[in-house]
């Protein structure tokens, strides 16, 4: 890549004001460095990554309010989370917070695996009870 | 108190941090010079993995290895802590401060406050300077950033002890003896040669040979998986490519960058000649990243542009696999 080819495209870098640093050749064939503002290409893919977990959360949330599954499935969602990682912030098996998916398991949660999860989450335990 | 660093913007944070240390240090490395001793050049498919559920396909070595090797080729000692406890590894941080000593630092990136919202993901292996401590802000250089920052001791301990894969533990790391002079000849040569290997590895799933594979599995996405998730993929192989730290290609121009450098340094004509071919290979995933994203941008394609991009893959395999060979003899 040339450095005057750097591409200087609109991207999500914008609202936190920086360049991402890239490697490039100048007009001499030498190795130089270049501030760049985004790429088109990878900004797309970026913002269809994000629209992906959009979906996702509009699904969890969908299904806690049809009475499919427990809030802590949708905040798992929110919090851009899988079940491993949710896992290991809680500090339990998978399977067991896969259990606490179920609406009827989760109502009968200690206040303490609430909590848990509510610290994972950083909301009270009264907010991880309903969605919003 | 604050400690007299400099801050230097680099493409990639594991690079930036050893650069940026060293040069504190007294010691004149640059990023690409750090990447190529540490062998960071790679191609990894790694199957069973999911992120953001979609596989994961790394350019570079495993987070930490980049370092580890630059210290053990040039003879630079390192000092290596993890923490199970947040309130030791504060204290820990705190005296190093006190002795003006900066240190680099392992992080996750979800609550890294000073990065935009959306890149923000659960990645644990992110890497950062703290450079010094004003009442309860840490001064802090994150080597992708082209300015430096500052943290809460909160906001610090958060991302400190971030959790899933490579959870940081509170990883704090800094050097504590150097060689007189740094043999970096000898480096440069244990480096390529141990880059030559990983791309050549007759593994399925490793550098040349990883390449072909994932191109293999673009060719089957729209049929296994639908146009929707064969896009998602597809997007995500992408964004691994180029993301920030990459510093465009996939790390190829970084690369590039060190065979230009090292070229020089050894008086080797070849690793000047072998520098420019380097970017023309980097160009090439560029032109696949484009091609890419022409699919998934229209939501919607034909089998026949998911071969299209697989054969810029293979293509760019093939001459990978005569890029390495020639690399490996040349030094």
């Amino acid at each position: 890549m040339k450095k005057k080819e750097v591409p200087q495209d609109k991207s999500n870098l914008e609202s936190a004001n920086f360049r991402e640093l890239c490697y490039a050749v100048d007009e001499n064939g030498e190795y130089t460095t270049e501030n760049s503002t985004g790429w088109e290409p990878k900004t797309v893919a970026l913002n269809n990554a994000i629209e992906e977990i959009k979906e996702r959360i509009q699904d969890a949330k969908d299904r806690v309010i049809a009475g499919e599954t427990s809030p802590i499935e949708y905040y798992m969602e929110l919090h851009k989370m899988d079940v491993g990682i949710l896992a290991s912030y809680v500090g339990f098996w998978q399977w067991k917070v896969k259990r606490h998916f179920k609406p009827s398991v989760f109502k009968k949660l200690s206040e303490k695996t609430l909590n848990k999860y509510a610290d994972a989450f950083d909301i009270s335990v009264e907010e991880l009870k309903s969605i919003s | 108190m604050e400690i007299d660093f400099t801050h230097h913007q680099s493409a990639h944070c594991e690079n930036g941090v050893v650069s940026n240390l060293m040069k504190h240090n007294g010691f004149s490395v640059s990023e690409p010079m750090v990447f190529g001793i540490g062998s960071g050049l790679l191609f990894c498919y790694i199957p069973l993995l999911k992120v953001n559920h979609a596989p994961v396909i790394t350019y570079r070595a495993l987070p930490g290895h980049i370092f580890k090797k630059f210290a053990k080729r040039t003879g630079v000692k390192m000092k290596r802590e993890k923490f199970s406890n947040p309130k030791d590894a504060k204290a820990r941080l705190d005296e190093n401060l006190e002795k003006n000593n900066p240190v680099g630092l392992q992080v996750g990136v979800y609550n890294l406050v000073y990065f935009p919202d959306e890149y923000r993901f659960h990645f644990n292996a992110h890497n950062m300077v703290v450079y010094g401590k004003e009442g309860n802000r840490y001064l802090i250089s994150d080597p992708v950033m082209e300015d430096v920052t500052s943290l809460s001791e909160k906001e610090l301990e958060k991302v400190r002890f971030a959790k899933g894969a490579f959870a940081p533990k509170g990883h704090m790391y800094y050097p504590i003896s150097f060689p007189e002079k740094l043999e970096l000849e000898t480096a440069i040569v244990k480096g390529i040669k141990d880059t030559c290997k990983a791309m050549l590895a007759p593994v399925s799933f490793v550098g040349v040979k990883g390449i072909h594979k994932i191109a293999g599995l673009i060719r089957k996405w729209p049929k296994k998986k639908g146009i929707k998730t064969a896009n998602h993929y597809l997007g995500q192989v992408v964004r691994m490519q180029e993301e920030i730290g990459t510093g465009g290609g996939g790390f190829r121009y970084i690369y590039a960058a060190f065979l230009q450098e090292a070229g020089k340094l050894l008086g080797n004509e070849n690793l000047i000649e072998l520098s420019k071919e380097m970017t023309e290979i980097g160009d090439l995933w560029r032109d696949f990243a484009l091609e890419a994203s022409r699919i998934y941008k229209n939501r919607s394609a034909q089998t026949d542009s998911y071969n299209k991009v697989a054969d810029q893959l293979d293509n760019i395999a093939d001459l990978e696999k005569v890029f390495f060979k020639k690399l490996k003899k040349s030094i």
